[in-house]
């Protein structure tokens, strides 16, 4: 308002014609512009600016205050002087006119009076030349003066000229004298009359002037023309205008829609107007700028009962006074929700765009990244695919030239030569064992097995390849079950791992396995990631506590942190159960109650009194190709791959593996996993194909301790392959396995194979060094198993039947004396008194067929005797005691079934007396083998395999009740043979 | 010359597969070839050759009398159909297995059938496998190895 007054002051004193410019303001377009508004009559421009002003009074002000900042404020003031000026100006300019036209008229009335002097001097000269000299009147020309000055005069009259007075006459004749005052009279009633005229102008000037309005009424016009302009622009704005004092208490407020009254606001403040948020914040603002002294923008959000929730962009000047203070501020408001509104989603919209790009942008190198890791994998897996074929070549070629006829240099060449070949080939197998898991390949199988013999066999492997003077020892608690189900094969390979990595880095003390049960930990049941916060640590006072136990019991658990939170829980979890009851849990009762399906929580911890694991190593430890540090890696070797499949295997059986360490304190490995409880059954049958020995000694099948010591140094350089392990332990369990190696190398042909065994187990694991031990020992015609352990369970089975195998070698006195019923129990163990191979018959008539079984067992290493019809079996039974039967069915002379029936008769009777009765003609007549000898000592049932073409007269039903024991299908291939051979020829 | 014998060679027993000739159990057969015994399946197929010969000559024999022995028969033909599938001539075992259903309903004119049909799958297994015997013989005379077959759908 101010402004547009200046403006219009400015203007007014830049242009003569102000008047005409000031009404130009309101010109007809503005009619056009009010058209568009809700003008219904464009008439008189003030009427319809009345009409639109007088609609409301949306400013109210306090006139009082309004003069005293007129009189007061700088602004004011300096408006108010411009107003003046501006009336001066106009003023002076009408007196400078009129000057003007004084001055164009004293001229005019100066040269008529030299007129008339030049008129008297003549006439003085007229007298002179009469009598004597006349002086010109001075009064008289005073006189003159001022009556001519009163004279009328025109402001443009004709300009006078010096009218030279011709006279047509003769000089100083009296026509002449006549003529010239004619003359003169003319042009002094010529003056007069241009006197007249100038009076009535003047006359006319003065009445214009006392028409002139007085400087406050022009003002006050000024004035109310810009208020009722300001009105027309403001009519609908959302804007609103203000005046604060220097109380911030409002003197004036322009507001087109207004909510309160004028008392309600004129002499309040924001605050005491207005209550909600946002208000605080305007009335701080303004006093900031009260303070400051600058004008100041900002953006305010109210949240008021009065008009809810908007955005006022508020604009805040100060008011000075003439001596320089503040006494107020002036304030403009805009309201601009919607704008803001608006604004603030853009930028939210721009924000999630540029979230999303970025998570895009991430995204796509998150899938880069993957599928570059995925063809690394690939790629790693095919190469190590392709690598391990030749290489097991070379290895299986090795082992063979390894049983010909060496020097003893060459012997030991040999042995580096596997032993690295089988280095490698265990690194390509974790290789291939690791991508399997990643990729999802890896399945798991649920079989029944027996914990404690799993512990007993891992040590026993262990101990067998052991080069240090190391103690171990396995402790299975009594509350975990003799027979749980689980994918024995992996956590097998698990154990041995650890076991094998606990060895390799402890140089003496001991390394131990000890397994019990614990309670379900919540975390695992709640998600299966173990790095997630336990939820039960609420009870922080236990974890203390138990952790201090822990220490106390385990030495001391520096952890990575992260690692450590899982295993203090883990530890206070299996504590507090233990420190509860030393008894079986609740679950372990329940899992008795109901075998069927209950799960039982085993933990298994492998310690090491070896050098340990710094602790910032740790959290690195189960990455893949990571050692403890670049020296470890020097000094002991390997890939680094070990624990990550541990861990990896660990956590696809839904368990967790951790790790607790004490540089030069030893290591603790410790993992849990869900085992389904199965009952408790005595039938070897059920068991898995690892667990066949059929253990029918209560003592054994829950002997729980088991301790390899070491020997004396002295002994151990002494000897060679036999007694580096010894059994203290007082709890007896099978056949002690140095005594094992004793009798199984005393019956091989092969002097070198404790050479092999000591020699490359030293830097490797005792896991590869047990099992080529036992291939040593067996020259296992199934070599090629070894290279394919891609499926590791075959290669564990072998594993684990070659330290079985041994044990029927030892002569069936020894095991009968030691009171060993695995010895005992085993099936068709007794043909192996002279020879490893097992003796297998064929029965077969068909010549061709005979042929081509022949050559397939060949291939497989096995030579077979044949007989061609069931009688000539019967009488190759009588002779000979065979590991397995093949048995044709349909055959002349005597069919399969028959010769079955009288084999099982003899095999249960130990008579022939069937067979003799069924027209048998029978060899060898009682010298050799009499019924009656053959009584004494019954033979064991001899597994017989029917050889069946599928048809009608062969049902499998038939072969089972004739006392078969299985059938392969006709013609006989590779695959169903080896298959056949391999269950029922243990190797 | 040696790539091009072995390319004929494994079309060869592929159609032969294809025709269902022979099974997999040729396959097997094949595998059973090694150093130690380099014509194995030579071996095999000449005597599976004699025995079918032989057997065949009784079956014929046997039907052609006036009274049948059936027992005789079928236990000729359950020869035939052993050693037939030992060496995966797949079409003489179908065709002994056909005949043995006639054999069990004791009915001559169909036995007489079946074994002409024998015959011929015999006569067709022979001259097929003679020809792939001679192609293995050309192959190792060249100096090259007999392809493996390991496709025999």
């Amino acid at each position: 308002m101010v402004e547009e007054t200046m403006g219009c002051a400015i203007e007014t004193g830049e242009s003569e014609e102000m008047d005409i410019v000031l009404s130009s303001m309101w010109p007809e377009d503005m009619n056009e512009a009010g058209r568009q508004f809700n003008v219904e009559r464009p008439g008189v421009d003030k009427d319809m600016l009345e009409e639109v002003t007088i609609k409301r009074e949306p400013d109210i002000v306090d006139f009082k205050h309004l003069m005293e900042l007129a009189s007061y404020t700088e602004k004011g003031n300096w408006q108010l002087a411009n107003l003046v000026r501006n009336w001066e100006y106009k003023q002076e300019n009408a007196v400078r006119l009129l000057r003007e036209e004084l001055d164009t008229l004293s001229r005019q009335q100066r040269q008529a009076e030299l007129k008339k002097l030049e008129i008297l001097e003549e006439h003085r000269f007229e007298r002179d030349g009469y009598g004597g000299n006349k002086r010109p009147i001075s009064i008289l020309d005073e006189n003159l003066k001022y009556l001519y000055q009163d004279a009328p005069r025109r402001k443009r009259d004709t300009v006078f000229q010096d009218e030279k007075i011709s006279v047509d006459a003769e000089y100083d004749s009296v026509v002449y004298w006549k003529q010239h005052a004619m003359n003169l009279e003319k042009l002094l009633e010529a003056s007069i009359r241009r006197e007249q005229v100038l009076m009535g102008k003047l006359q006319e000037s003065i009445e214009k002037l006392e028409k002139q309005s007085t400087p406050v009424e022009e003002l006050s016009q000024v004035l109310n023309r810009a208020d009722n302009f300001l009105h027309f622009v403001l009519q609908n704005a959302p804007v609103v205008i203000g005046h604060q004092d220097k109380d911030l208490r409002y003197r004036f407020i322009f507001n087109h829609f207004p909510s309160l009254n004028e008392e309600d606001i004129i002499g309040k403040t924001d605050v005491e107007i207005f209550t909600g948020s946002g208000v605080k914040e305007s009335q701080d603002f303004k006093q900031e700028v009260l303070e400051r002294g600058l004008p100041a923008k900002r953006e305010i959000t109210f949240e008021t009962e009065l008009f809810g929730s908007k955005t006022f962009l508020i604009y805040v000047e100060p008011v000075f006074s003439k001596a320089g203070e503040t006494i107020g501020v002036n304030y403009m408001g805009m309201e601009v929700t919607d704008q803001v509104r608006k604004r603030e989603k853009m930028a939210k919209i721009r924000e999630e765009m540029a979230v999303q790009k970025a998570k895009e942008t991430e995204l796509n190198k998150t899938i880069h990244i993957t599928e570059e890791s995925m063809r690394a994998k690939e790629m790693l897996a095919t190469m190590s695919h392709e690598i391990r074929s030749p290489l097991s070549g070379v290895v299986s070629m090795a082992e063979i030239l390894s049983n010909t006829k060496l020097d003893k240099e060459q012997r030991q060449q040999v042995n580096v030569m596997m032993s690295s070949g089988d280095l490698v080939l265990r690194i390509i197998n974790d290789i291939l064992d690791l991508s399997k898991v990643e990729s999802g390949a890896m399945k798991l199988e649920a079989a029944k097995f027996r914990p404690r013999e799993v512990v007993k066999h891992v040590l026993q492997t262990a101990a067998a390849s052991l080069q240090k003077l190391l103690t171990l020892e396995g402790n299975v608690a009594d509350d975990v079950p003799v027979e749980v189900i689980g994918d024995v094969l992996r956590i097998r390979q698990i154990l041995t791992n650890l076991v094998s990595n606990a060895i390799k880095f402890t140089r003496e003390g001991k390394v131990g396995i000890k397994l019990y049960v614990v309670p379900e930990p919540h975390i695992l049941s709640n998600q299966k990631s173990w790095k997630a916060p336990a939820d039960q640590s609420s009870n922080s006072s236990n974890t203390r506590k138990d952790s201090s136990v822990s220490r106390s019991q385990r030495g001391s658990h520096g952890c990575h942190e992260e690692e450590g939170i899982g295993v203090k829980n883990e530890l206070k979890n299996m504590l507090n159960d233990q420190e509860r009851d030393g008894t079986p849990t609740e679950e372990e009762k329940a899992s008795h109650s109901n075998p069927q399906e209950s799960v039982v929580w085993i933990r298994c911890d492998v310690y090491d009194t070896g050098i340990g694991i710094p602790e910032h190593a740790i959290p690195t430890l189960f990455k893949k190709y990571t050692q403890a540090g670049a020296d470890t890696a020097r000094k002991y070797g390997g890939t680094g791959l070990g624990l990550a499949i541990c861990k990896q295997l660990v956590e696809l059986m839904g368990g967790q593996l951790t790790v607790s360490s004490v540089e030069d304190k030893g290591s603790t490995f410790m993992f849990i996993l869900p085992c389904k409880v199965s009952a408790v059954s005595d039938s070897s049958d059920e068991l898995s194909d690892m667990d066949n020995q059929e253990v029918s000694d209560d003592e054994d099948l829950h002997a729980g301790s088991f301790l390899f010591e070491p020997r004396t140094l002295g002994s151990l350089l002494s000897s060679q392959s036999s007694g580096r392990i010894q059994k203290l332990s007082p709890i007896t369990y099978g056949v002690d396995p140095t005594q094992n190696y004793d009798g199984l190398l005393e019956d091989s042909s092969s002097p070198s194979s404790s050479i092999t065994c000591q020699e490359m187990s030293s830097e490797e694991d005792a896991y590869l060094a047990a099992m080529d031990t036992s291939l040593e020992v067996n020259v296992s015609p199934n070599r090629s198993l070894n290279s394919d352990n891609l499926d590791s369970a075959e290669m564990n089975e072998q594993t684990h039947c070659c330290s079985e195998i041994s044990q029927p070698s030892i002569t069936q006195e020894r095991c009968q004396a030691e009171g060993s019923s695995e010895c005992s129990s085993r099936k068709n163990n007794e043909g192996q008194k002279a020879e490893v191979k097992p003796k297998i018959l064929l029965v077969e008539d068909n010549k061709i067929n005979v042929i081509v079984a022949k050559s397939m067992m060949k291939q497989l290493g096995h030579n077979i005797d044949i007989v061609n019809n069931g009688a000539e079996a019967v009488r190759a039974v009588q002779c000979k005691d065979y590991d397995l039967i093949l048995m044709d069915v349909c055959m002349p002379v005597m069919d399969g079934l028959q010769a079955t029936r009288l084999i099982r008769s003899f095999e249960e009777t130990g008579s022939w007396d069937d067979a003799v009765k069924a027209g048998v003609e029978l060899q060898l007549p009682p010298q050799h083998s009499s019924p009656k000898f053959q009584q004494e000592i019954p033979r064991k049932r001899t597994p017989i395999i029917a050889m069946t073409a599928n048809a009608l007269s062969e049902s499998a039903d038939d072969c089972f009740a004739n006392g078969m024991d299985s059938f392969v299908s006709k013609p006989v291939n590779f695959q169903n043979l080896k298959q056949c051979l391999q269950q029922y020829i243990p190797e | 010359m040696e790539v091009q014998l072995q390319r004929s060679y494994l079309e060869y027993s592929k159609a032969l597969f294809r025709e269902g000739v022979l099974d997999a159990q040729f396959v097997e057969l094949q595998m059973l070839r090694d150093e130690s015994n380099p014509d194995f399946v030579m071996e095999v197929v000449t005597l599976f050759f004699e025995d079918s010969q032989r057997i065949l000559n009784q079956l014929s024999n046997t039907l052609n009398e006036q009274s049948v022995d059936f027992k005789k028969v079928d236990a000729n033909v359950h020869q035939l159909k052993g050693s037939s599938s030992s060496i995966g001539a797949l079409r003489v075992r179908n065709a002994c297995i056909a005949f043995r259903s006639f054999c069990d309903a004791q009915n001559v004119e169909g036995c007489l059938r079946f074994l002409q049909q024998i015959k011929q799958e015999y006569l067709l297994v022979k001259n097929k496998l003679e020809a792939l015997l001679r192609l293995e013989q050309q192959i190792v005379a060249a100096g090259g190895v007999v392809p493996v077959l390991n496709d025999f759908s």
